[in-house]
């Protein structure tokens, strides 16, 4: 796996390509709820970029609309169709049913469903195949082991896992780092920068601005309609970041590196504390 | 020996067990799905549904097997597709579905009450009353039920863990369940001649829970489930010969049995119980 943290390199995907996804227009709405508004978006082979926004904002609704699982109320979508688009979805862990009797092998098996014969079982080199990859993402040891019994980054590692064995053209992850440890987060995104300089397309969903800011060379800013998309340094800014958080982003530029955050709200209780005192710590109200 | 052969003298036996290791083992086949879909009143509502499908096809003069079949798979395509495309759960939509299929098949009863009768075996079942005819319907559902599982079970696998995710990766999950309907539909129809509609339920939950608690493999409980299935069948047969109680009630205890030994067994590891929560 790769090691240490990078910048993101310039995207590798040919803008002068004809996309592999297009939306004109694109409106979806559950009822009378507007979730998303006016949404034009490319999306071209090689290409890696990351969805961010605040939750609720209809990240997952775009991604089942470039998935096909949703309709849109208004607009077009284009998938290239010939040859058809491979696709790979990894979703949120948490729609995951954890006491479904399964073993990480037979997770990563599902992504050859389509592609394996009609024999129940796989066949040798099928679970080979499986075992290599869950080998590549560190876990090759856990290839046994039911899903529940592993941690959050072993959980989405398996995910990523059933995604690569069905050698998808276009990748598409719902935070895959979310409910994960930072070193775990790290490893992800890593693994993601390296299938993309593979040639692999990769649109994901985050919360983690600091992880896309380091990994991923296209940040797309979304809140209900798209609010800035570009490179990560011409992206997150305070401003175009508060327009689409609707807080006060702080933005910290330090050797070469973008950090983002909230600006913390102090409550004013910075102004009235009394300075902390040794032996103990006084509350708000001074006891 | 000759003790342990004398049942098998009898033709009723014999078809008769023939009729529960089938009916068993394709319970225990189907229960799989069932259970890990959280769908495990269906068995329940759904031979419900079924016995109203079998009155109407009474009162208009067509075959059981045909009227009870096509009332059960629309039964149970409807509750597939509420739950897929609606916010109400299995649980409810059940509900929905069978009760009211049920209470066509009461009405009707009530209306026609010459033919009350007739409909005792199906909500109890009469498993020593099967015949070489009704053995030969199950043969030939069952080898069908069994082919299509075998064809689609590793679509069947994923849309079951995940219909959304599944249809990403290719797989017509549309598809998949009207199939799936149609073989449940399927086998609680030939399983209601044998077990009852107040048993079904029962064969079809019991031996897949028992599996589960067994197993953390998706395959190993599929294999285990269906043996459980047809060994509890061809014992509780036997059993109920010697014994001479209900033979559906028998294989449904010794189902129940089965289960609870497994839940003592894992409950000196705890961890392993915890695990296994289904």
């Amino acid at each position: 796996m790769c090691q240490g943290r990078t910048r993101p390199s310039p995207n590798k995907s040919n803008l002068s390509v004809k996309p592999i996804i297009e939306l004109t227009n694109v409106h979806f709405a559950y009822g009378s709820k507007v979730v998303l508004d006016d949404i034009n978006l490319h999306l071209h082979p090689g290409q890696f970029a990351a969805l961010a926004g605040p939750s609720g904002v209809g990240k997952t609704t775009l991604l089942k609309l470039i998935l096909g699982l949703l309709q849109p109320v208004k607009g077009r979508i284009y998938r290239r169709e010939n040859p058809p688009l491979r696709i790979a979805y990894v979703p949120q862990l948490e729609t995951v049913d954890w006491n479904f009797p399964v073993t990480s092998e037979e997770v990563v098996l599902m992504g050859l469903t389509q592609r394996s014969g009609r024999w129940p079982w796989p066949r040798a080199a099928e679970r080979q195949r499986a075992r290599d990859i869950l080998a590549r993402l560190g876990i090759g040891e856990l290839a046994q082991r039911h899903i529940r019994d592993l941690s959050s980054g072993q959980q989405q590692r398996v995910f990523l896992a059933r995604a690569l064995i069905a050698e998808p053209e276009l990748l598409v992850l719902d935070e895959p780092t979310n409910g994960v440890d930072m070193p775990s987060s790290e490893g992800i995104f890593h693994w993601l920068a390296h299938l993309n300089q593979t040639g692999m397309t990769i649109l994901l969903t985050t919360h983690d601005l600091n992880m896309a800011a380091a990994h991923v060379p296209w940040v797309i800013c979304l809140n209900r309609a798209i609010i800035a998309q570009g490179r990560p340094e011409t992206v997150l800014t305070e401003e175009l970041l508060s327009r689409t958080y609707g807080g006060e982003m702080l933005v910290i530029r330090q050797n070469g590196l973008l950090f983002v955050q909230q600006r913390p709200h102090t409550h004013g209780y910075r102004d009235v504390l009394p300075e902390p005192v040794a032996g103990g710590v006084p509350g708000h109200n001074g006891r | 020996m000759n003790t342990l052969l004398t049942p098998f003298q009898f033709e009723f036996f014999r078809n008769g067990m023939v009729a529960a290791v089938l009916v068993g083992g394709l319970c225990g086949l189907i229960g799989v799905y069932i259970v890990l879909r959280g769908m495990s009143y269906i068995g329940h509502g759904l031979s419900h549904a079924i016995f109203g499908g079998a009155v109407v096809a009474f009162v208009l003069q067509i075959n059981f097997y045909l009227g009870a079949g096509i009332w059960g798979f629309v039964a149970a395509l409807l509750i597939n597709q509420t739950v897929r495309h609606t916010r109400i759960n299995a649980d409810a939509a059940i509900g929905v579905v069978t009760t009211a299929s049920f209470a066509v098949g009461v009405a009707l009863i009530s209306r026609y009450r010459r033919f009350t009768q007739s409909f005792d075996a199906a909500l109890f079942g009469n498993i020593l009353g099967v015949t070489a005819t009704d053995v030969a319907v199950i043969v030939a559902v069952t080898f069908p039920v069994v082919l299509v599982v075998w064809w689609l079970y590793k679509q069947l696998l994923f849309t079951t863990f995940d219909a959304e995710v599944a249809q990403v990766y290719g797989v017509s999950t549309a598809w998949v369940e009207t199939w799936f309907a149609l073989v449940l539909a399927a086998a609680i129809i030939v399983s209601i001649q044998i077990l009852g509609v107040t048993m079904i339920a029962a064969a079809l939950v019991v031996p897949a829970i028992t599996a589960r608690l067994l197993t953390d493999s998706f395959h190993r409980m599929v294999a285990i489930s269906t043996s459980l299935g047809a060994f509890t069948g061809l014992m509780g047969m036997y059993l109920s010969f010697y014994v001479d109680i209900s033979s559906g009630a028998t294989i449904v205890l010794l189902q129940a049995l089965l289960f609870c030994l497994a839940l003592f067994v894992l409950a000196r590891r705890p961890n392993r119980l915890v695990q296994a929560e289904i």
